[in-house]
């Protein structure tokens, strides 16, 4: 084939900046706008949530009916996971990754665009609901018959349906563009055991959704049929099977909690690093534990199916205690970097060892619930929502921060306010562990999820609730810190340079922002940390002058 | 500090080596393809499963895989062949034989679409009459859908054809639109034996 090289900085064309963010097809502004577009459904479905916890404040009903409930914590679920958690990684991975492997874009930048407009679609066609009579009301997981025609007959399911199909192909389309990129577009010798290990999640992560996608396509399809042709694929009635719609929802939803941590254990695994003066520890460990993990999420889907009775338990209970086993090689890795290292507690750092707490938190209740007959006793309950946030929350959306505060100097030139950054932290830990840490209390003495009202003579629950209701409001609070930080940077933020964090990975070797092709010269890769190796290529030499190697032996 | 790559080339220069980069995305596209047949299998089985005496087609009707199915699988087949032998052609930078076979490839097609619609208003069933003909429909339906998206994709490759785009050099549409339309021939095969034969 014909070899391509960097192009000369082309001569720029003068045209509206809202024309040219419309129809751009460079990875960096569609990074940008994955992001900014995951943020803005990250606050309305944020909104939902204080909503459910408002009412849960106390006993009874207060501004809710139990439909009005139902319909928002199907949406809160459905959009946080959607259309935040996994597009804002996404969106990270766009800008990074590219600049991670020293590419000029993505390997299909054309359909990178398409991939990026069909979400906002996703995403309205989803909430339209309300205007239809109604939004999805029966949880994100959409268990038939509760989404089949008899009990869900509006028009709000069938656009939970169609929106879901739409964000799903969007991400196929998207986790085709990112393996694409990742196996043709590394720079010179950037072998894939030189890759940042955000790169290497990102791969994991592309090739789950690639395989686990489809199928919950194929399940929506389904659904689709039975609730407006007359098909009976979860009708029992007429020879269908309602637990069918678990087993594919599932082998869909389990690599899916992969696919959301995934990516941002890679932020972490680049953060920690960093901000501990020392590289990865065991770096080849965490990439064997990362596919692992890949390879282990097939085959624990039914864990969440143990009360269903139909499902093989010792099986899927050894598998799901197995895949904590990679999972526990990167809580080590992670300890293990920062052990005896030089730290420093900038904000993505603060994020970063925010993740590692909370994340084992909610592997821990993760494995508890991997024992069939505690999961028995849990199913259903608030325990379940304290470990699912747990890991969603304290896992993936303090790595979302985490890699906000880390690369917002990389797209932008300047560094988010310190003093606003570690505010924002605090409340933002105070109020998660308010919220959620008393759920595990809650779901172990059987208050039942999705449930709008509770037992008003039970005082431990109502004292519980409210202080969990506080947290919520506290977690919605300390998003002002965060935004008015990043509009007040934009405007008037410390220019910083275009290596702030003396960091180890390519996207430092360009300039902050880096220009429409990425870079004008790239430095050579010779490990996994080619932008350290280039601020210390003099301290070999020196050593060598002075008769010792650069491991420090004589 | 800032880092200075003083030591670093001018310009880098990205190897094309391997599979082309379309082609690798084409690849990656069939094998969430096969997810998706592989989801809707799936349901069929595990449907088939919890009726294993009573499954077939609703009271009264069968499902005769002489003559219309057989004839319809041999043109699919047969497509897949004359579709590899305009790969073939263009490899060799025969632009005459390309816009043959590429078009023989998409008479084929259609007239397997058109073999499908013509047994759907035979066959006396619909999709709502009962869980055999919900799978049925589902699984064929999807199949004929993707061949229809093919045979856009041939339509398109010949009209590309016909204005003389390809070369032996360049032709990487070719590749990926025959890579497509093997997939969607095997899936049809593996149709073919699932609902005709496996008793």
């Amino acid at each position: 084939m014909a070899t391509t090289t960097l192009s000369p900085r082309a001569e720029q064309y003068q045209r509206s900046w809202v024309l040219d963010w419309l129809t751009t097809v460079d990875h960096k502004k569609i990074g940008i706008m994955y992001i900014v577009n995951s943020f803005l459904f990250f606050f309305a479905a944020g909104i939902l949530a204080l909503a459910i916890r408002s009412e849960l404040a106390v006993p009874g009903l207060q501004f809710m009916d139990e439909t009005t409930y139902n319909e928002a914590f199907t949406m809160h679920g459905t959009i946080m996971i959607f259309l935040f958690i996994v597009p804002v990684l996404a969106g990270f991975g766009n800008y990074i990754v590219p600049l991670m492997i020293g590419a000029p874009d993505m390997a299909f930048p054309r359909i990178n665009a398409l991939s990026f407009w069909l979400l906002p679609l996703g995403g309205i066609l989803i909430f339209s609901g309300y205007l239809f009579g109604g939004a999805a009301a029966e949880g994100w997981t959409g268990y038939t018959p509760l989404s089949g025609p008899t009990y869900a007959p509006g028009a709000g399911t069938d656009l939970w349906i169609i929106g879901l199909i739409t964000v799903g192909t969007a991400s196929i389309l998207g986790a085709i563009n990112f393996i694409a990129t990742i196996f043709k577009m590394r720079a010179p010798g950037m072998t894939l055991f030189r890759m940042p290990i955000f790169v290497w999640t990102i791969l994991v992560t592309a090739t789950l959704i690639l395989l686990a996608t489809p199928v919950l396509t194929a399940g929506l399809i389904a659904l689709f049929i039975d609730r407006n042709y007359g098909g009976s694929f979860f009708d029992p009635a007429a020879g269908g099977n309602p637990i069918l719609w678990q087993h594919i929802f599932w082998f869909f939803g389990h690599p899916e909690v992969y696919i959301v941590i995934l990516p941002a254990m890679g932020v972490v695994s680049e953060i920690l690093p960093v901000f501990s003066r020392k590289p990865l520890f065991g770096y080849r460990a965490f990439v064997y534990a990362t596919i692992g993990i890949g390879l282990l999420s097939f085959s624990v889907w039914a864990h969440h199916m143990f009360t269903t009775g139909v499902v093989f338990l010792p099986f899927f209970a050894f598998m799901t205690a197995m895949i904590g086993v990679p999972t526990g090689v990167k809580m080590f890795n992670w300890l293990a970097t920062m052990w005896r290292g030089s730290i420093s507690l900038t904000t993505p750092m603060l994020f970063a060892i925010g993740f590692v707490a909370m994340f084992l938190i909610g592997g821990i209740s993760g494995v508890m619930a991997a024992a069939a007959p505690v999961d028995f006793h849990l199913q259903d309950t608030y325990f379940i929502v304290a470990h699912l946030h747990y890991v969603f929350f304290g896992g993936s959306v303090f790595g979302v921060f985490a890699a906000a505060y880390f690369w917002f100097p990389k797209m932008t030139g300047r560094r988010l306010n310190e003093r606003l950054g570690k505010v924002h932290f605090w409340i933002h830990f105070i109020g998660f562990n308010l919220t959620f840490f008393p759920m595990h209390s809650l779901g172990i003495t059987g208050m039942p999820r999705r449930i709008a009202d509770y037992d008003p003579t039970n005082t431990g629950w109502i004292i519980l609730n409210s202080l969990e209701t506080v947290g919520a409001f506290l977690i919605a609070i300390s998003i002002f810190p965060f935004l008015i930080n990043v509009i007040a940077t934009l405007i008037n933020g410390e220019r910083v340079g275009d290596d702030p964090w003396e960091a180890n990975t390519l996207e430092w070797a360009t300039s902050s922002p880096p220009p429409p092709h990425n870079f004008d010269r790239l430095p050579p890769v010779r490990s996994e940390r080619p932008v350290f190796d280039l601020r210390h290529r003099h301290d070999a030499e020196v050593l060598t002058a002075e008769g010792l190697t650069a491991e420090g032996g004589h | 500090m800032a880092v200075q790559a003083s030591t670093a080339p001018a310009v880098v220069e990205h190897r094309q080596s391997g599979m082309p980069t379309p082609l690798v995305g084409m690849l990656l596209f069939i094998a969430s393809e096969v997810m998706f047949f592989g989801g809707l299998f799936a349901a069929y089985f595990n449907s088939r499963a919890t009726h294993a005496a009573e499954w077939g087609p609703p009271g009264g009707h069968e499902l005769e895989a002489w003559p219309l199915a057989t004839i319809l699988t041999i043109l699919l087949v047969t497509s897949s062949v004359t579709m590899q032998f305009g790969v073939a052609a263009i490899r060799r930078g025969d632009q005459g034989r390309l816009r043959m076979w590429v078009g023989l490839t998409l008479i084929l097609g259609v007239l397997f679409l058109l073999g499908q619609l013509y047994d759907y208003s035979q066959l006396g069933f619909g999709i709502s009459d009962g869980i055999f003909a919900t799978t049925f429909y589902t699984l064929t339906g999807f199949h004929g859908a993707h061949v229809f998206g093919g045979a856009v994709g041939l339509t398109i490759l010949t009209a590309r054809a016909m204005s003389g785009q390809f070369t032996a050099r360049n032709h990487v549409a070719v590749e990926a639109i025959s890579m497509y339309w093997h997939f969607v021939d095997v899936v049809w095969i593996g149709l073919f034996f699932t609902l005709y034969f496996l008793r």
